[in-house]
């Protein structure tokens, strides 16, 4: 199975933004690099907008990733409420 | 007015449909090829644009208020790294060289990304790919923009770069990324798309930023380190664009895929040439490294690209076949192509300079294959020499590749002992090659190739010097012409690090800043 | 260690790159929209002529008619490099947002009578492709004009007019709903009142010339749209019967006028301050596209104005001459 990933600029509006990511997919391995952190998941990558939310304790859109996106692989579906990365292979 | 009871509220994607592909119609006043006449002629059979799948879906509004955002704090940062002096920051002033090489080399690519991006964002038949590429084309001009804000502070203490636009169009070794963009613009849109969209963006970009962003959060430059990750907040998007760019053509008709076959084989070759300067920046500028060339290429394409290729695999699309040769060469790419500059050092903007002991210890670690028995006795011997006065320049002008415009230095596939020719004859006229991917890709399109501007030939033909020179005169030196016409100064922009303005103005400025004076 | 590097006046080697002091005649210190402009295109020892054009270079001059000895004489008045540039748009989009939310929030939708609803949705929603074609003829000024100075602004005003096109389509949900929008298609593609500018709009996707591009769209066509529909129908004549909601949907459309026309006076004074030959070349363009523009707009307008359309028109008309009579385009 391929390896999707995200990675991250590492800064307040991050941290609760990874720490979602990372409560949501627990097969995630999280790879922390200078001012930037790489979140690599084998096959599927689910980002949710409601775990964000709680954590973040407003409202989040998930365009709001954007902001502080350094990279990513894998083909991308995003709905209102969650921002996939997968392989089909 | 009557309102309806309960509308239905639009979910992300059907808003988005009905805020980008439904305002386009089709045209009965004019001819749709009139309207769009450069997408027909490359092959590629698209029968239903409708079926694209749009990739990130910004509208404007949420597009200039994230990007706002974004610059915001980019702008904030570049401030304050002036304001302070960052620059004295940087782990010493040879890690300079890597930003000069930036700005001259990458950031007019920018440009042109931003000028291709509205080309194929105005040609494409589809309201959905119009719009990306122009958003794309959009943040194409914010990474050439802010790349000169954040830089042109270092122009403002350090050499080489005063006059990079004018370097960009003229210095030998900058035809090589010039050429290539120059390559992808000339091409039909769909090619542009797989070349910059796809092959660059999808494929290596992540081999051209990510070391060079992290190579200068490792070396305490901050204001690149910046602009670099808010640069790439944007390639994600373009990223996605370049895959879905892939995937629809490929599902639109089964006699794409040769054709699109061919481009990513071209692209991935091409884009790796130009490479080449990455791979050198991360073995020998850096004088904090991340990780090697060679570790780059294992993570980021053969890991990475890999997973990507295997997801491809089912519209019948391979592997790139150049992808062999590129596995054999990462052992010597890097060592090759410093090797290159350091004898072309009076013909560069930017400084080099042999490796210390320790540096040599990191590239025995990294490239234990190669390193200490091809490349280690070479830079002794060139250190020794340097160390008795007798720093080598060369002066002669080397062979250039027709197609990538690299000189010929790389060497044989499997034989790191003997340098790769080939050549073409093509209606009466000579060509040479640096490899048999860079030959194959000019066979395939010689009328485009022989057109090359190619540095060397056009010093020879008397056309790189100042207007009004005499090259018949007695005592001619054509290397001081040459400079004159890169607008280069001799013994500032140029030569070894060792002696240079920028060494001993470092030196002196960090010295006011860290002693009592 | 802590370095305190602020303590350390150091005197800079130069103040701006070679061709910026070339260019404003010193090394000094130069603004970030010099920087991210001038010489942004590259102009010389091109490797290959497009397969697309290969009459032509990638960039090339002679693609217009117009002839300048200098490209970067043109300067953008509000000084638009892409940071300056998004953070007016996302300023001015921040008050668009507020706006609607406000006309939604107070279900303000509701005050419009049925027919001033119907007239307003009647006139805008079909509007959104004319601004989608601006979009594609400010990307093909971008793409086949010369010089960033000339160009950088066309791809700003091509996305402004995306966004223009996309507050339309907020403001045919708002008011209707997705039928809405497809009946505003329908008029576009089928309707009288609309095929003289589908028309004209289409017309201009054909011109090959960046330059009267230029003056077709963002001239002549916006140069009579925006003051007719926005500066006076919806902000007068609409709003005097009840309908100032709808000028609050519309604020984005009729500030961005007010400020991009700037821009268009002063790129259309530098061209004809440059020859006679380009004065006459201008003139031309102008009146002929205006007079186009004019006439395509006149069933436009009558859907809100009724028999008024000709005389609101041609005041319009009158005042369109004036502002270009400043800028040295007599018609």
């Amino acid at each position: 199975m391929s390896t999707v990933f995200i990675a991250l600029q590492t800064n307040e509006d991050t941290r609760p933004i990874i720490e979602a990511i990372v409560a949501d997919n627990p097969h995630a391995r999280l790879n922390e690099q200078p001012a930037m952190v790489k979140i690599d998941a084998e096959g599927k990558l689910v980002v949710r907008r409601s775990s964000i939310e709680e954590l973040l304790g407003r409202d989040f859109d998930l365009q709001e990733l954007h902001i502080n996106l350094i990279s990513l692989s894998g083909n991308i579906d995003e709905s209102d409420d969650e921002l996939t990365l997968s392989w089909n292979a | 007015m009557d309102m309806q009871a309960s509308k239905k509220k639009l979910g992300l994607k059907e808003r988005y449909q009905v805020m980008t592909r439904g305002l386009d119609w089709t045209p009965s006043y004019q001819k749709m090829e009139d309207i769009y006449p450069y997408v027909a002629y490359e092959g590629i059979k698209i029968h239903d644009w409708d079926k694209w799948e749009d990739p990130f879906r910004l509208t404007m509004d949420a597009y200039w208020k994230y990007q706002a955002e974004k610059e915001r704090k980019l702008y904030a940062i570049i401030d304050a790294y002036a304001q302070n002096n960052g620059h004295l920051g940087v782990t010493d002033a040879r890690y300079i060289n890597t930003v000069k090489l930036f700005i001259s080399g990458i950031s007019p690519l920018e440009y042109v990304a931003h000028r291709g991006f509205t080309h194929v964002g105005r040609q494409f038949p589809g309201a959905g790919p119009r719009v990306a590429c122009l958003m794309q084309s959009l943040d194409e001009i914010r990474h050439a923009q802010t790349q000169v804000h954040s830089i042109s502070n270092y122009n403002k203490y350090y050499n080489g770069v005063h006059d990079f636009h004018h370097a960009h169009d003229r210095i030998w070794f900058l035809s090589v990324p010039k050429s290539f963009f120059d390559d992808a613009i000339t091409a039909g849109p769909f090619e542009f798309m797989v070349a910059i969209g796809f092959s660059f963006e999808y494929v290596l970009t992540n081999l051209l930023f990510v070391p060079f962003v992290s190579g200068a959060a490792y070396n305490g430059d901050m204001g690149t380190m910046t602009f670099g990750f808010s640069a790439q907040s944007d390639e994600a998007r373009h990223m996605t664009l370049g895959l879905e760019v892939i995937k629809f053509i490929l599902e639109q008709d089964p006699d794409n895929l040769p054709i699109v076959q061919r481009w990513i084989d071209k692209w991935t070759w091409r884009g790796y040439r130009v490479l080449t300067l990455v791979a050198m920046m991360m073995d020998y500028m850096l004088p904090k490294r991340t990780m090697s060339w060679k570790e780059a290429w294992e993570v980021y394409f053969e890991e990475n690209g890999g997973a990507l290729f295997k997801d491809l695999a089912r519209y019948g699309i391979t592997m790139p076949k150049c992808a062999e040769q590129i596995a054999l060469e990462k052992d010597h790419l890097s060592h090759q192509a410093w090797s290159t500059f350091y004898n072309y050092g009076a013909a560069t903007n930017f400084h080099t300079w042999m490796p210390d002991e320790d540096e040599m210890a990191w590239l025995t670690a990294k490239y234990p294959e190669s390193f200490d028995k091809h490349y280690r006795p070479r830079y002794e011997y060139w250190r020794e020499q340097a160390a008795k006065g007798n720093r080598f320049y060369n002066k002669t002008l080397p062979m250039l590749c027709q197609t990538c415009q690299i000189p010929l230095v790389f060497t044989e596939p499997g034989d790191p002992t003997k340098i790769c020719y080939r050549e073409v004859d093509f209606k009466d006229e000579k060509y040479h090659f640096c490899s048999d991917h860079c030959k194959a890709i000019f066979e395939h399109e010689p009328e485009k190739y022989v057109q090359a501007w190619m540095p060397v030939h056009q010093i020879y033909q008397g056309n790189c010097f100042p207007e009004g020179t005499d090259p018949t005169v007695e005592g001619f030196d054509p290397l001081a012409a040459v400079l004159k016409y890169y607008h280069l100064e001799h013994g500032r922009d140029n030569l070894d690090f060792e002696g240079s303005e920028d060494q001993k103005n470092f030196d002196e400025w960090r010295g006011m800043a860290t002693k009592n004076v | 260690m802590h370095i305190d590097l602020r303590t350390v006046t150091i005197k800079p080697l130069r103040h701006t790159f070679d061709n910026i002091a070339r260019r404003i005649g010193a090394d000094k210190p130069a603004s970030r929209y010099q920087e991210g402009t001038l010489d942004m295109q590259q102009t010389a020892n091109f490797h290959y002529r497009p397969t697309w054009d290969p009459a032509h270079d990638i960039y090339d001059a002679s693609r217009t008619a117009l002839k300048m000895a200098d490209w970067y004489a043109f300067k953008d008045p509000r000084q638009f490099y892409y940071g300056a540039y998004t953070l007016a748009r996302a300023r001015q989009q921040d008050t668009a947002e507020a706006n609607f939310d406000f006309v939604e929030g107070r279900g303000l939708a509701a005050t419009l009578t049925q027919a001033l609803g119907d007239t307003v949705l009647k006139l805008l929603v079909p509007l959104r492709h004319v601004a989608w074609g601006s979009n594609m003829n400010n990307a093909s000024i971008c793409a086949y004009g010369y010089g960033t100075a000339f160009t950088q602004p066309c791809i700003y005003q091509a996305m402004d007019q995306l966004g223009i096109a996309q507050y339309l389509t907020r403001v045919g949900l708002l008011l209707g709903d997705v039928d809405t929008l497809d009946e505003g298609k329908r008029a576009w593609m089928e309707d009288d009142a609309w095929q003289g500018l589908r028309r004209y709009v289409e017309d201009s996707f054909v011109l090959k010339d960046p330059f009267e591009l230029f003056v077709a769209q963002n001239v002549a066509l916006d140069g009579l749209l925006y003051p007719l529909v926005y500066e006076t129908i919806i902000d007068d004549v609409l709003s005097s019967r009840g309908g100032t909601p709808v000028a609050m949907l519309t604020q984005f459309m009729t500030d961005w006028f007010g400020e991009t026309r700037k821009w268009v006076d002063a790129t259309m004074k530098t061209a004809a301050a440059e020859s006679a030959g380009n004065k006459a070349l201008l003139e031309q363009w102008t009146t002929h596209w205006r007079d186009r523009a004019a006439a395509a707009l006149l069933p436009v307008g009558a859907i809100a104005l009724g028999d008024n359309a000709d005389s609101v028109l041609n005041d319009v008309v009158q005042q369109f001459d004036a502002r270009l009579a400043k800028a040295g385009i007599a018609n």
